[in-house]
């Protein structure tokens, strides 16, 4: 018989942790059912989400995890030192067609942007947002990528099902006219915060 | 139409001839192809100065351009092919655009959501706990211990060029203090080996030292987790260790 109250025992284990605990590991360290795990884990979440605090209890990366509210970002990058960088929209670019597509070779890559996306990869991998997942059998056995955990875990996605669904054009969409437009204007010279990734290359030339 | 436009503000071919065609409110399924490869190749010639990587792709597009244009001013053959159906030559261009479209869009809405460590955070360090005894012990790989080799060696200061001394540290020399070490702790960091600050060489020359030792079998690396630190254990008993002490040059190396 348990000797903790379960919620208040999920709650310790999910501050202590330092990655998304998994349902079943919860089971396994509480030895409770893992139906009334869920259901305190499902109370929490409401409970936390109830407060509207500076904690909240989400689902990501298969597992739960304490997370901050985006509200507090600008607070907790002065604590951690951490600059708001973006990823490059290469690496974006690079990122959704692996998550969407994958598994997927470098040329189908490339074809798809229609540029050479060697040292984007690289970089991702890296960075360990995409893994290996193997060799195609394909003349050439080219390798294959695939999204990894810390991808879930760094977009906050639950899986890879949790992923939006694509939308299918069959006409220009309008609204990304925007977004070119805005990039344009970001991306002129006299901005002071110079972006830092290393996908930037094309970027970074002095135009 | 002005052609205030910066090749490096797009991420590739596709996205500048998006940019045109949306520019020039055509319809993606209609393409004026004449009027748009005369603008796609007036962007690429105003750019004085090209990466090389990146124009090999927009002058293969620009290829490709053309290549439609001259299919569509052809006369479609009349008797032969007539079995075939009648492709627009675009037909592939414009399944690329949408194609590409959608992972523009789907990247968008990434960069759109908040980010583990930017915007959303949980806790920023691992308890402290971990490290001692007890840990399930793994087997280190060779990446492991290149990976620790090479973040060594960054943490080293540069060597200065045009300082010229005499090597001092010789690998026998690191051998027998690492057995020492060992024999006397029973238990040794690997970060530990290296503590003051030690030269390139030095960081070297342990290093192989190490390396011979496991070789020869006389110790074993192990780690607690992958990428944890690594720890150096006796393969064999002390005395054995000890006695290897004395067979000086015997490694091979000087």
């Amino acid at each position: 018989m348990a000797t903790f109250d379960l919620k208040a025992g999920l709650e310790s284990l999910l501050l202590v942790a330092d990655q998304p605990l998994r349902l079943e590991k919860m089971v396994e360290l509480t030895e409770v059912d893992k139906p009334d795990v869920k259901r305190a884990l499902e109370e929490l979440q409401a409970e936390y989400a109830e407060r509207d605090g500076g904690i909240l209890l989400e689902q990501v990366a298969g597992g739960y995890q304490l997370r901050t509210p985006v509200e507090n970002a600008e607070l907790i990058r002065k604590l951690a030192k951490v600059k708001a960088t973006r990823f490059s929209r290469a690496a974006l670019e690079t990122l959704a067609i692996i998550a969407y597509r994958q598994p997927i070779t470098r040329a189908e890559i490339e074809y798809l942007r229609g540029v050479d996306s060697g040292g984007v990869v690289k970089t991702l991998l890296d960075k360990r947002l995409v893994k290996i997942l193997g060799k195609k059998d394909i003349p050439g056995r080219p390798l294959i990528y695939g999204t990894s955990r810390d991808f879930l875990e760094v977009f906050g996605l639950k899986d890879l099902a949790d992923l939006p669904s694509l939308k299918e054009f069959s006409d220009l969409e309008p609204e990304t006219l925007g977004v070119v437009e805005a990039l344009e204007e970001t991306l002129s010279p006299d901005q002071d915060s110079a972006p830092t990734s290393q996908a930037d290359q094309l970027q970074e030339e002095p135009g | 139409m002005s052609l205030d436009i910066r090749l490096e503000n797009f991420e590739g071919p596709l996205d500048l001839l998006l940019h045109l065609i949306r520019k020039n409110e055509m319809d993606i399924c209609d393409i004026q192809i004449a009027e748009i490869t005369g603008q796609y190749l007036a962007v690429i010639e105003s750019m004085k100065s090209l990466n090389l990587d990146v124009a090999g792709e927009f002058v293969l597009m620009a290829a490709t351009l053309i290549h439609i244009k001259s299919k569509m001013l052809l006369p479609a053959p009349e008797e032969e092919d007539l079995e075939e159906e009648e492709v627009d030559p675009r037909a592939e261009l414009v399944r690329r655009l949408l194609e590409y479209q959608k992972y523009k869009q789907a990247a968008s809405e990434l960069d759109n959501r908040p980010l583990h460590g930017r915007d959303v955070f949980s806790r920023l360090q691992p308890p402290p706990v971990e490290e001692e005894e007890g840990g399930d012990l793994v087997d280190v790989g060779i990446f492991d211990l290149v990976e620790a080799f090479q973040a060594l060696l960054k943490a080293a200061p540069k060597d200065n060029v045009h300082e010229i001394g005499i090597e001092h540290v010789s690998i026998t020399e690191r051998i027998n203090y690492i057995l020492q070490e060992v024999a006397t702790r029973n238990s040794l960091a690997f970060n530990e080996l290296f503590n003051e600050a030690p030269k390139r060489s030095e960081i070297v020359a342990t290093f192989l030292a190490m390396l011979e030792l496991v070789k020869m079998r006389t110790v074993r690396l192990m780690q607690n987790t992958r990428f944890g630190s690594i720890w150096i254990f006796p393969a064999v008993p002390a005395e054995e260790l000890t006695a290897s002490l004395d067979e000086e040059e015997s490694f091979g190396y000087f």
